[in-house]
């Protein structure tokens, strides 16, 4: 797919986000909003996956460990294929397969349940060294938060990933700054996020613009590392795309009202 | 009959068993495969084995992924942990359903000397409050053995709960999950129980004998699902209802039971177990008479049982 096509999409994967989050009522636009790139670059490009058949053994594994960006893995789903998108007017209502957080039993293309914070990075490194033990030559990708990293079971994953080393694990880091109670400066400083991945034996890839698309692809393209998981370290913006949500802590878990979701809309023309 | 082995090293021999005709086996274990007993299987299966280090909650999750890949993976590690991983357990498997076993040693007050921060007496209550978790409680060497496979060909989460202390194996007992095994008839009162409280109460049956009581024994090795059909038979043919569980009264095999007999009737009925204490160090003899968990102990409170 050429970059102006990726761009396209992830313009559209906004606008599913920000419908979702307004028809709900509900749902987590922010957080959505700065990974969209890292997400259609890997469904629309990098990773072998197949809508039609999408528990084939041999495709490449996603865990999106940051599960309340739901909306975001939703729309990238639903633009490739793998369920109608008129299944966004039942996110987060009852039976739906749009639950609130990723559910892997009810929503085709979930490869793990998440919403858990931390859980799906452990998972996806339990994914990889399975991969590697049953001979499946899958790679598998995870995004998590930033604020996630506060949990200490990233780092439990983390050393583990390096001791068994999981070439075959790619973590996308959103460092969008900001978590629901304020910036992680204020709530929790997360220091060298990039130092601390290395002295765990990753290999680091920094991106400093995440929301750029060919930033993104150069990342993930980038050759692996013989023996080593890789950190895609993504510096983002919160709310990215919509006018009056970037860069508000506010709009973490905050869905918009109908006039404010007219004006996203708007954002997103184009 | 005088046998005596501990039911974690049947955990270990029986993965390794497993593991022959079965090459989807894998084990993780949290550094503690010489006390639960996984480094029989690891000596066995070094490639199928692995260390997850001290972090509990990362090897419940990584066995999660590792399940996706259509492995059988089995956690090991004490049964004291599961309240550590509880948030991977609950979330990383039994949400998802997914293919997980969980073999947790070292529970109960028998665990002995290390003392209460070690000994397990909340687990089955955590474990059987979980949307589609097995529980098993396996008495002896053979029953653990068949417990591994049975845990095997279910499809979904199965917890495991094995304990340190040497105890008598018994003669070979039939084993289908989810069916108790009635090991002596009665009909003045009757004993539930599990796990290694099987041996105690085989003496409180053949004490009260002896003075004239005529009690039944019944095996629950499956906390859940419940031998439901069992259980109100038993209560019903004898009247007299009696729960004995090395494990907190609160939440265990005692209410499991009590909650299955509400509405059924009017019984006599007394959870023997931990009164809502924590453990603490000793020898495992003394701390069974601590918790009033002997034999002798358990058919006084039958007896007085009013």
């Amino acid at each position: 797919m050429d970059i102006q096509a990726l761009e396209a999409t992830c313009r559209q994967v906004r606008r599913d986000i920000v419908t979702m989050c307004a028809g709900a009522g509900s749902g987590h636009p922010g957080g959505s909003l700065s990974c969209t790139e890292a997400l259609v670059a890997l469904y629309f490009d990098v990773m072998k996956v197949d809508p039609k058949n999408p528990k084939d053994p041999n495709r490449d594994r996603f865990v999106l460990s940051k599960g309340h960006a739901a909306p975001a893995l939703y729309g990238v789903l639903a633009e490739r294929g793998f369920f109608s998108r008129e299944e966004f007017a039942r996110f987060r209502q009852i039976h739906s397969i749009l639950q609130g957080h990723p559910d892997v039993k009810k929503c085709p293309g979930v490869d793990a349940s998440t919403g858990s914070l931390g859980q799906g990075i452990s998972i996806a490194t339990g994914m990889a060294l399975g991969a590697k033990h049953a001979g499946n030559p899958c790679h598998v990708y995870t995004v998590i938060g930033d604020g996630e990293s506060q949990e200490g079971l990233v780092w439990e994953a983390s050393m583990a990933a390096a001791h068994y080393h999981l070439d075959n694990l790619t973590v996308i880091f959103d460092h969008n700054g900001l978590q629901i109670d304020g910036s992680n400066d204020q709530v929790m400083s997360l220091g060298d996020i990039g130092a601390k991945f290395a002295a765990f034996g990753y290999d680091i890839i920094e991106v400093q613009d995440g929301n750029d698309m060919q930033q993104v692809l150069d990342a993930l393209h980038a050759p692996a590392c013989p023996g080593k998981p890789r950190l895609i370290w993504l510096h983002t913006l919160k709310g990215k795309g919509v006018s009056f949500m970037e860069g508000q802590v506010g709009w973490h878990g905050k869905a918009p009202n109908a006039e404010q979701c007219a004006q996203a809309l708007k954002d997103l023309e184009g | 009959m005088s046998e005596k082995k501990a039911i974690r090293v049947a955990y270990g021999e029986a993965l390794a068993e497993l593991a022959a005709t079965n090459d989807k086996i894998v084990v993780l274990d949290a550094d503690l495969s010489q006390a639960t007993m996984t480094n029989k299987f690891s000596a066995a299966y070094p490639d199928r084995f692995y260390d997850c280090g001290i972090a509990e909650a990362n090897m419940v999750d990584m066995a999660a992924g590792m399940s996706t890949m259509g492995l059988i993976p089995f956690c090991s590690t004490f049964a004291v942990f599961a309240g550590r991983s509880y948030d991977q357990i609950r979330n990383g498997v039994c949400y998802p359903h997914f293919n997980v076993k969980f073999g947790f040693s070292h529970a109960g007050v028998t665990l002995g000397e290390d003392g209460g921060s070690h000994q397990a007496v909340e687990d089955i209550a955590l474990m059987r409050v979980l949307p589609g978790m097995t529980v098993l409680v396996p008495c002896d060497a053979n029953e653990c053995r068949k417990a591994v496979f049975a845990a095997a060909q279910i499809d979904g989460p199965v917890f495991i709960r094995t304990a340190r202390l040497p105890t008598t194996v018994f003669e070979d007992m039939p084993f289908e999950v989810g069916k108790g095994n009635v090991l002596r008839d009665g009909k003045d009162a009757v004993i539930f129980t599990c796990g290694v409280m099987v041996e105690q109460c085989l003496e409180t049956v053949e004490i009260l004998k002896n003075e004239g009581m005529d009690v039944a024994l019944v095996n629950l090795h499956t906390i859940k699902p419940l031998d439901s059909a069992l259980v109100r038979a038993y209560a019903a043919k004898c009247g007299k209802v009696f729960t004995v569980e090395e494990h907190s009264v609160i939440g265990g095999l005692g209410d499991a039971v009590a909650a299955e007999l509400v509405g059924t009737g009017a019984f006599t009925f007394r959870k023997i177990g931990i009164q809502d204490r924590f453990g603490q160090s000793g020898k495992p003899a003394d701390l069974l008479k601590e918790y009033g968990l002997t034999g002798a102990q358990i058919a006084e409170e039958i007896k007085n049982a009013k």
